[in-house]
């Protein structure tokens, strides 16, 4: 779907990206990973037909994004971190003339206008003036335009950017709903976003690829050790025997809790949440929370772009 | 042509609902009925032909300076406040997007302009007044403002800031208006080409007394097309910056 060949782009004497190559197949989620500066936004302006490369290729559907620039706007919705909206329109009006400028037949509009909606939860907004809504709504009638003409390909900017808690729950509901229909780039300096939205992340820093990968791909996880936490109620000789069978399981530490509670520590070569679940509560126990430890791919993450820090 | 329609409609529609529309058109109705009261009908007895000239005469004059507000925001409001990607990201020719801003104001420009048609009609009611004269003067008119809007959207092109923009507008229409001056004052044949270039004083004078010359037209059609392919371009070199 889409292919970068030694991508480059400098501003005067700033390399904002610095040979960067990748395929990206259809249909994927793929999460651009980085900290500020690192490149994400010129890489996707560039994606999205805003910039011209200084050197390199990158196609879509075997289209070049400067040389067939048109053709490939064409098969992209995109959405920049501040959502491109026309504050005197209604919603409904809005992505009507979204729809309009993306060649989707007058007759065709209206149906279009009332899936995206939908899928968006904009339903009871199509009437409001876009400068009414809060900053949640904005961001979602921004997604509502970017695939409103049913586009192969979403770009996603910071989707999340300045959301509040509850916000970024739905958005993160909308947009894994993007998945299987579009293939789907989303770039973010949240680790945790990427990692429970994208099938597969690529970090960058300082202008390159440093990374690419999926999550356990990227902690060397897969197939390998895993790290869980779990809390527990009941006593610590059933938790031993509830565990004891569990299939990869390589190590079980307890320890009781203020609240009388169990904290559980486990390690074990693989995924088993699906398997420690089960044994817990057949095996009496009242499970209170079970997690992956994320502090793998934190430290993924840091590595991969400390390392180029240091290089520097 | 689909995506010049929907621009257009949808600028004509956001001007017409802003502020800033609202008091341009309020401001030019407003000056446009006072100077013809006070003006154009002040100064004791007129034969019906010249309160007309001396209408378009000024009409002119409010539809050039009101021109360069109207199209200060036609590309760089778009850029200040964020909303260009949506074009600049959808399959839309630049000169779609030129053309679609452009004629988007000069619906409203027209729409304005149009409104004053009750003056030459009160002229009627006392006087005798040739429908000729009324057509020839406000094409004249709408020519003028078209060639100054695509002085505005080439301007407008060039920067982010709507108040840049105005002084750009003004800088290139400004000596546009005065080379007539020069054109008095210089020797052959520069006088010729500055009086020609002018965009008031030859080319409107016949429009305001009731003629229509082709050459007229054509020069304002020219004008017009000129800073329109001017913007154009202008997008096409700033668009992948």
């Amino acid at each position: 779907m889409i292919i970068a060949n030694d991508l480059q782009k400098s501003f005067g004497d700033v390399h904002a990206l610095d040979g960067v190559s990748f395929q990206i197949d259809k249909g994927e989620c793929v999460g651009l990973l980085g900290l500020n500066g690192a490149g994400k936004t010129t890489l996707l302006r560039i994606l999205g037909c805003l910039l011209t490369p200084t050197a390199g290729t990158m196609t879509v559907e075997g289209r070049d994004v400067s040389g067939e620039a048109n053709y490939v706007r064409g098969l992209i919705g995109f959405l920049p971190e501040e959502p491109p909206l026309y504050n005197d329109m209604r919603v409904g009006d809005f992505l009507g003339f979204a729809a309009g400028i993306r060649g989707i037949p007058r007759t065709d509009i209206g149906g279009r206008v009332q899936d995206a909606a939908r899928r968006c939860q904009l339903d009871k907004m199509i009437d409001a003036r876009i400068e009414t809504l809060s900053f949640g709504y904005r961001k979602r009638v921004g997604i509502a335009q970017a695939i409103v003409h049913n586009p192969p390909l979403v770009i996603l900017d910071e989707p999340i950017g300045g959301l509040d808690p509850a916000q970024i729950v739905e958005m993160r509901e909308l947009v894994r709903g993007l998945r299987g229909q579009h293939t789907v780039v989303i770039s973010s300096h949240i680790l945790t976003e990427i990692s429970q939205t994208c099938d597969r992340i690529m970090v960058m820093q300082r202008g390159k690829l440093v990374g690419s990968g999926t999550e356990e791909e990227l902690t060397g996880g897969a197939g390998k050790e895993q790290h869980f936490m779990a809390i527990v109620r009941g006593e610590k000789p059933d938790v031993e025997k509830a565990l004891a069978g569990v299939a990869g399981v390589t190590s079980i530490e307890i320890e009781k809790r203020a609240d009388g509670a169990l904290d559980l520590r486990i390690d074990a070569s693989g995924d088993v949440r699906a398997l420690l679940s089960r044994a817990l509560v057949q095996g009496g126990l009242d499970l209170i929370e079970l997690a992956r430890k994320s502090d793998k791919l934190e430290a993924t993450f840091l590595r991969l772009t400390g390392d180029k820090e240091d290089e520097r | 042509m689909k995506n010049v329609y929907l621009i257009a409609r949808r600028e004509a529609v956001s001007i017409l609902r802003s502020p800033q529309g609202f008091i341009i058109a309020a401001l030019y109705l407003a000056l446009v009925g006072l100077d013809f009261n006070l003006r154009v009908l002040g100064g004791g007895a007129k034969y019906s032909a010249d309160v007309l000239t001396g209408f378009f005469h000024e009409l002119s004059g409010f539809t050039m300076f009101f021109s360069v507000f109207i199209s200060m925001g036609l590309i760089a409001k778009e850029r200040e406040t964020g909303t260009f990607p949506l074009l600049l990201t959808s399959p839309v020719k630049d000169f779609e997007i030129i053309l679609g801003k452009f004629f988007g104001a000069y619906l409203f420009l027209l729409l304005i302009t149009l409104v004053t048609v009750y003056m030459p009609l009160l002229v009627m009611v006392n006087g005798k007044v040739s429908w000729g004269h009324v057509s020839a003067g406000y094409l004249g008119v709408l020519l003028l403002g078209s060639a100054v809007l695509a002085i505005g959207t080439f301007s407008s092109s060039l920067t982010r800031s709507q108040i840049v923009a105005v002084f750009v507008t003004l800088g290139i229409g400004m000596p546009l208006v005065l080379f007539w001056l020069l054109g008095r004052f210089a020797d052959k044949p520069l006088n010729d080409i500055f009086a020609y270039l002018a965009i008031h004083n030859i080319h409107f004078s016949p429009f305001k007394a009731g003629k229509v010359h082709l050459r007229d037209i054509v020069y304002y059609l020219s004008m017009t097309s000129f800073f329109l392919f001017a913007a154009t371009r202008t997008l096409e070199s700033r668009r992948w910056r």
